[in-house]
């Protein structure tokens, strides 16, 4: 039993190392400005817990292996080695504090800076099982909403008050575009606003390695730059509701031209 | 302390059934009550864990002999998203609050902490039954939720709110979600009161002799577990009183203004959907160690028995529990990097999160250390125990991965997440549980079980957590939402599907091999073999008493303690283990 014990454990942890560094599965494509530095976070932690993996499985089957029950043998009588474990537990507190330490600056830039000036202004507004885009339009400015107007049944181009209740009223509302899809240009950041019209949502996007919560009653601030073209699957990361697992959109990233085409195309005519 | 307990007044012994088995004030007794409430609540929960994984494996599969077992869960045999839901809600709340709050703490701490103290019974008896009973009345209440209108709730066991807090928002989010609500108010009362009779029994009732320093480590587990239920079932006893006021009563504490849900405006306003996840996890953080605390502690007795070796420094192995319990109340902010929480938080709950794997990691440290030079008994409690470690290894490291808040933003919320705590909470402290059973069932039922097939459930088991939940973490890797009832939607997801299948073949297999578990427990019950008092050849006191041991515990005189609980391969002894009452 007690070899068989320690080729388990052993195997275990060789097949477990094995699936992780097998290249059928991984992060997927990565296309933000700022995907590389957490794709490096994520390889190094990756490293440094399968390491820290093997190491106590090849001991656990050491241990297995070798200090087995023999007839008339006593085990060796110990309370402990404090010096050991105070050395093991530095170790332990030194590895583990520093990821933690390394692990914010992607974040930091990410979170607690603002976004650039030159950032596109754009807002995501989920509701169940959909999401909607708005562009604040020529003069930069997003137009008063009201839970009030919210229209679903008429989202043609240049509706009002449409979706997400645009005040026909207000004049900023009146250059808004209004879209199911979020078209942004490559290498360009954009400060996406988050909101949400009846439930928690998330803004998920895989190859943006962003995620971020749409929470009702809150506007919520990120930004990044998406730096290849190409159309991403934007999925909801937070239960919904029965078909949250249908939510879906797509970020479409295009070259400044075919993105200015595309903005005018959306635009109330 | 001893002579006072001496002179208690004997209580008169229930001869009826009824007063023996149903409504006992024997901790013992209550104890058996617990497990079996557990060990029903675990069929249910892992039944309703393979319904999900048909849907997941084949989407687009007809099921209509399951139709007619669940007329409204599917539709021309396809099951519906709402009952896949449904049952992602009932399996976790089902596995947290009854299964893995149950069994290590009131199921096997209601047994053994009286007993390993030298104590003849708890405290308060008749607040233990009111704990029980109150448990018992949360299970069905939860259990009825799958009866009602709309069927069970679809919000998940975190229950987040404004989808929780609005009836309309979802089917089963009426009658079922006040249910649940109901019975996790129930449960938090009941955990709450037995708490309170832990802590006390603890402190108060310990013997002659019986330093805290003296206590077995179950001991310590189960009190520091019952320190962290003090302090975080009342909170969640509240969210879920604001949450029901906010259904039923017009209130509007987690509901802000203007929520348009199914085309209409929701009245109300002024309320947080973060209030309450800060309140939930508040409790839910500390929640997943008050499940693993008393299986460290019942890890750690188990260990040194086959191992026939003190624990590798027990003072170590105190301290770290008491500081896992104390920063596991520091560190709820992990669940919420991406909520609208305020990111600068976040870096605070970040590193604290990471700073509370250095005791996790003093822990395996020290079951190495234990097994180091030992002369190990490969029973089948040992085999879980060993399982433990590795598992408790796995399912740890990817802690490092999600408490950092950049890795979180990408892994939150997808199967890596679940993966995790899969690992971590759900099958280590299982682990624990199975090696608690066969450890302590001869004093139990003064009968052994069936080694071989103990034995073969621990291979399954080992080789079948593993083939369900390596893969849980490289879906996850791949991108993988958690609570998505099928692949077919995304594009990035598509590749993923044969995971899936073999996931759920390893999950039926698994679940297969429970039945050994079963089989072996009710079969030994009647035809095990019959032991004497310590079959282990174990040192702490619930090995001097009779097993099963008499009502009162200790026939005459308590016991009197001399030493400390791990005295094993004593050089100069003339055994390998010094009982805690042997001078």
């Amino acid at each position: 039993m007690s070899r068989l014990l320690a080729i388990a454990i052993w195997l275990t942890a060789i097949v477990t190392v094995g699936l992780f560094i097998w290249p059928k599965w991984r992060l997927p494509e990565s296309v933000s400005a700022h995907s590389p530095a957490i794709d490096h976070q994520f390889k190094i932690t990756m490293a440094i817990i399968g390491v820290g993996f093997a190491l106590t499985h090849a001991a656990l089957g050491y241990a297995v292996w070798r200090f087995r029950a023999k007839d008339g043998e006593r085990a060796s009588h110990s309370h402990g080695n404090a010096r050991v474990e105070i050395i093991l537990a530095a170790i332990t507190a030194v590895v583990f504090i520093g990821l933690a330490i390394t692990g914010q600056r992607v974040w930091a830039q990410l979170r607690l800076n603002q976004a650039p000036p030159d950032a596109i202004q754009a807002e995501a507004v989920a509701q169940q099982f959909v999401w909607n885009f708005r562009y604040p339009g020529a003069d930069g400015k997003f137009g008063r909403t009201d839970p009030k107007l919210y229209n679903d049944a008429d989202n043609s181009i240049g509706a009002r008050p449409g979706p997400l209740g645009i005040d026909p009223n207000d004049p900023a509302g009146k250059d808004d575009v209004v879209t199911t899809t979020l078209a942004a240009p490559v290498n360009r950041p954009i400060n996406l606003t988050l909101r949400s019209k009846d439930v928690i949502h998330d803004f998920y996007v895989p190859a943006l390695r962003l995620k971020q919560d749409a929470v009702p009653g809150m506007k919520i601030n990120i930004h990044f730059a998406a730096t290849r073209e190409g159309r991403y699957e934007i999925a909801c990361a937070e239960l919904c509701g029965q078909f949250h697992h249908q939510m879906r959109a797509y970020l479409d990233v295009r070259s400044s031209r075919d993105f200015e085409e595309w903005m005018k195309k959306n635009s109330k005519q | 302390m001893s002579e006072k307990i001496r002179a208690l007044p004997q209580r008169a012994r229930p001869s009826t059934f009824i007063g023996k088995y149903l409504f006992s004030r024997d901790h013992k007794i209550i104890g058996l009550q617990y497990f079996f409430l557990a060990l029903t609540a675990a069929l249910v929960g892992s039944a309703m864990s393979l319904l999900m994984r048909l849907r997941l494996a084949w989407p687009q599969s007809r099921w209509p002999w399951l139709e007619m077992i669940f007329p409204g869960g599917f539709n021309d045999g396809l099951m519906k998203p709402e009952f896949y839901l449904a049952m992602v809600t009932m399996h976790g709340t089902m596995m947290v609050f009854m299964v893995l709050s149950v069994a290590p703490q009131s199921a096997f701490g209601n047994y053994f902490l009286p007993i390993q103290l030298g104590a003849r019974e708890m405290v308060f008896p008749r607040l233990n039954m009111l704990s029980f009973w109150l448990t018992l009345a949360s299970f069905v209440v939860l259990m009825s939720a799958l009866f009602v209108a709309g069927g069970a709730p679809i919000g998940g066991w975190t229950f987040y709110p404004p989808l929780s807090a609005i009836a309309s928002a979802g089917p089963g989010q009426a009658a079922g979600a006040d249910l649940w609500i109901i019975s996790i108010a129930i449960f938090c009362l009941a955990s709450f009161l037995g708490s309170i009779n832990f802590i006390i029994t603890t402190l108060v009732r310990r013997t002659k002799g019986m330093s805290l320093m003296r206590m077995p480590l179950t001991c310590w587990g189960w009190f520091t577990t019952a320190c962290i239920s003090l302090l975080a079932f009342p909170v969640l006893f509240v969210a879920a009183l604001l949450l029901f006021l906010d259904r039923n009563y017009g209130m509007s504490f987690f509901k802000p203004a203007g929520l348009v849900v199914t085309g209409h405006l929701i009245d109300g306003g002024g309320g947080s959907p973060l209030l309450w996840q800060h309140l939930f996890w508040f409790f839910g953080h500390p929640e997943v160690y008050l499940v693993i605390i008393p299986v460290m502690g019942v890890i750690s007795h188990v260990m040194a028995t086959f191992a026939r070796k003190p624990v590798f420094g027990y003072r170590a192995m105190v301290v770290s529990i008491l500081a896992i319990g104390g920063l596991g109340f520091l560190i709820w902010g992990h669940h919420m990097f991406v909520s609208g929480m305020n990111p600068r938080i976040g870096i605070a709950f970040s590193v604290l999160t990471l700073v509370i794997g250095v005791p996790s990691a003093v822990k395996t440290f020290n079951w190495l250390g234990t097994l180091w030079g030992a002369r190990i008994r490969f029973t089948a409690p040992m085999l879980f125990a060993i399982g433990f470690v590795s598992l408790f290894v796995s399912g740890g490291v990817t802690g490092l991965v999600l408490g950092q808040t950049a890795l979180d933003m990408v892994f939150h919320d997808t199967y890596f997440v679940t993966g995790h705590f899969h690992l971590i909470m759900g099958v280590a402290a299982v682990f624990g549980i199975f090696a608690a059973t066969y450890y302590w069932f001869p004093k139990m039922f003064g009968r052994r079980m069936n080694e071989a097939m103990g034995k073969a459930h621990f291979w399954l088991t080992f080789v079948g957590v593993y083939a369900i939940f390596v893969p849980f973490h490289l879906m996850g890797i791949a991108g993988h939402p958690r609570r998505y009832a099928d692949t077919l939607w995304f594009e990035f997801l598509k590749p993923l599907e044969p995971l899936h299948i073999l996931i759920t073949v390893a999950a039926f297999a698994t679940a297969a091999a429970q039945l050994i578990f079963v089989g072996n427990f009710f079969l030994s019950l009647w035809k095990g073999a019959s032991v004497g008092d310590n079959p282990w050849e174990a040192t702490t006191l619930e090995w001097t008493v009779a097993g099963p041991p008499p009502v009162e515990n200790f026939e005459d005189q308590p016991p009197v303690v001399h030493r400390g609980p791990y005295e094993y391969s004593t050089p100069g002894a003339a055994k390998d283990f010094l009982m805690q009452t042997e001078v």
